[in-house]
């Protein structure tokens, strides 16, 4: 993972890190913190703890965004501290609703310059942010909502598992993974088991990322947690509940960066600090039937 | 106050007088919180084929426990299907698949306008809130939009601060003049009551047991019309706490 950090996250790049809820790779975002990475420009649907933690670490210079809250347990008070009081200092926000991400990295990932949506009309969205804008449909002469294409120059995508070329299969929510690493210059493919080419083979339909697009593999155990995977671990909704406190006070806030990114050395010595504590995240198994690729 | 038959919280009446709105079969929008309790409820009683439908992507979702996220891994498991959120956005949402959506607002005004998204300026907020997500476009395409809101005088101005998610924007007329593919807000619960809408706007239609107009009025910050035919709302049925509190929420997450 540090190596991947440090060829593909520099300082000043746009970089997107997804999973809707799902497989976010808190591995790869507390790399980043420990790399000190300045001045990024981090775009996600939901920034949710993982960006909350980039930019309460300083990280982050702008936030292209739809949705900032820590789901199902509050605000994000890192950011908020950031945007309301300039701590640890004040970051630009780029603000859109889901469908205009999951439009602008469409655009992104299909390299057209925009992308037309039913949407905006009546909202205030469009008047604080000058990049929503409008298209005439030159077919029916129809007004529409565009948006323009997101082109990051890195995308961080955690899958369930992946070969050694980086063919990454990811099942329960999808999310916009795909559009984010086809949208982008260079992907880091993350993935809780690397397999052989010959499982990936065994179950074409799941394939969500094609190594053809991976510039590195990452193998990384528990690399989402407090996020969950599919058929591995569950959502650490105990932590997520946490957040808020920790958060809300910077003191905290710079404690837990101390004790569990900067105060380890990897994702690795990360997973046995937490000891037992995981053990009662483990999936527990629910197999879909299998299906006949025969002919 | 004094009412017959058992006792229950606000939260709990506003959940089951949300669930009484959806009609067997449709396809719903769901959101967190005491949307998704409602929808669940609904499907447990006289909606059985309901279809719930997340924006993280689960279609048909049957989830065994109450999902504390949106994108909670119960909602996949044993779903009828999981799709990207470009096909629940593009092709569910925007093809005109969803007959219900549910939204919640920190503000909300008198033609059903909500904020989700800052409170004061947009520049220099006094508080910010998380933004759209997909409220947006839910309260623009859905085929009918409803609201559970908590009412103050501070969350029900007359303009919200800034447009989130819009009603009837201004009146009337405005959603079809701007080309507004969605029904709009058909109805707002809060904890007094229950509001539809005439002539874009929110009228009364119905007070809780036990709350009275003149509490309506003073949490009110608009002269708020009051509907000729005011009802009492339908309480609670005791098959419906008891699913509430034993199966959906025991822990009291969200009640």
């Amino acid at each position: 993972m540090d190596e991947a950090i440090r060829r593909f996250v520099h300082d000043g790049d746009v970089i997107v890190i997804e999973g809707f809820t799902h497989l976010i790779c808190f591995a790869a975002a507390h790399e980043i913190i420990r790399q000190r990475r300045r001045d990024l420009t981090l775009c996600r649907l939901t920034p949710d703890l993982v960006y909350d933690q980039l930019i309460g670490a300083g990280c982050a210079r702008r936030l292209i965004f739809s949705w900032a809250g820590n789901p199902g347990a509050g605000p994000l008070y890192a950011l908020r501290r950031a945007v309301e009081h300039g701590i640890p200092h004040s970051i630009e926000l780029e603000e859109y609703s889901h469908f205009g991400m999951v439009a602008r990295l469409t655009a992104g990932a299909s390299r057209l310059p925009f992308y037309p949506l039913r949407n905006y009309m009546g909202s205030d969205l469009p008047r604080v942010n000058p990049l929503i804008k409008t298209v005439t449909c030159p077919f029916t002469g129809e007004e529409l909502a565009a948006v323009p294409a997101l082109n990051p120059d890195t995308a961080i995508i955690h899958a369930q598992r992946a070969d050694e070329n980086g063919n990454a299969q990811i099942w329960g929510l999808i999310g916009v993974q795909k559009e984010a690493a086809f949208a982008s210059r260079n992907t880091i493919l993350v993935a809780e088991e690397i397999v052989s080419e010959s499982v990936i083979r065994s179950d074409p339909n799941r394939t969500l990322i094609p190594g053809l697009i991976v510039s590195a593999v990452v193998h990384e155990p528990f690399g989402c947690h407090p996020s969950f995977a599919q058929g591995f671990y569950d959502r650490d909704n105990d932590f997520y509940v946490r957040w808020r406190e920790i958060s809300q006070d910077e003191a905290l806030f710079n404690r837990y960066l101390e004790d569990w990114v900067h105060g380890v050395r990897d994702r690795r010595e990360y997973v046995e600090r937490m000891g037992a504590d995981l053990d009662r995240l483990k999936a527990r198994a629910h197999y879909s039937e299998p299906v006949n690729y025969g002919y | 106050m004094a009412i017959d038959g058992p006792h229950f919280s606000p939260q709990e009446l506003m959940v089951c007088q949300a669930a009484r709105q959806l009609r067997d079969g449709e396809v719903v929008f769901v959101g967190i919180g005491l949307p998704n309790l409602a929808c669940n409820l609904a499907r447990r009683l006289h909606a059985p084929k309901l279809v719930l439908i997340y924006e993280s992507g689960a279609v048909g979702a049957d989830p065994e426990r109450l999902p504390i996220s949106i994108g909670d891994p119960s909602l996949v498991t044993n779903s009828l299907g999981v799709f990207s959120m470009f096909d629940v956005f593009s092709f569910y949402l925007q093809g005109g698949l969803i007959d219900v959506g549910f939204l919640q607002g920190v503000q909300i005004d008198r033609f059903g306008n909500l904020n989700t998204t800052v409170i004061g300026d947009y520049q220099r907020p006094a508080v910010r809130l998380p933004g759209s997500g997909g409220a947006c476009e839910i309260a623009i395409l859905a085929n009918r939009v409803f609201v559970i809101a908590p009412q103050s005088k501070r969350s029900f101005p007359e303009r919200v601060d800034f447009i989130t998610s819009p009603g009837f924007i201004d009146g009337p007329e405005r959603r079809r003049k701007l080309g507004l593919p969605g029904g709009g807000p058909v109805m707002v619960i809060t904890n007094f009551g229950c509001y539809e809408f005439s002539d874009g706007e929110m009228v009364l239609t119905s007070l809780h047991p036990g709350c009275t107009v003149e509490q309506v009025k003073e949490n009110t910050g608009w002269d708020v019309r009051i509907s000729p035919q005011l009802t009492t709302t339908e309480i609670p049925t005791s098959e419906e706490l008891r699913i509430i509190r034993e199966d959906f929420d025991p822990s009291h997450l969200f009640i």
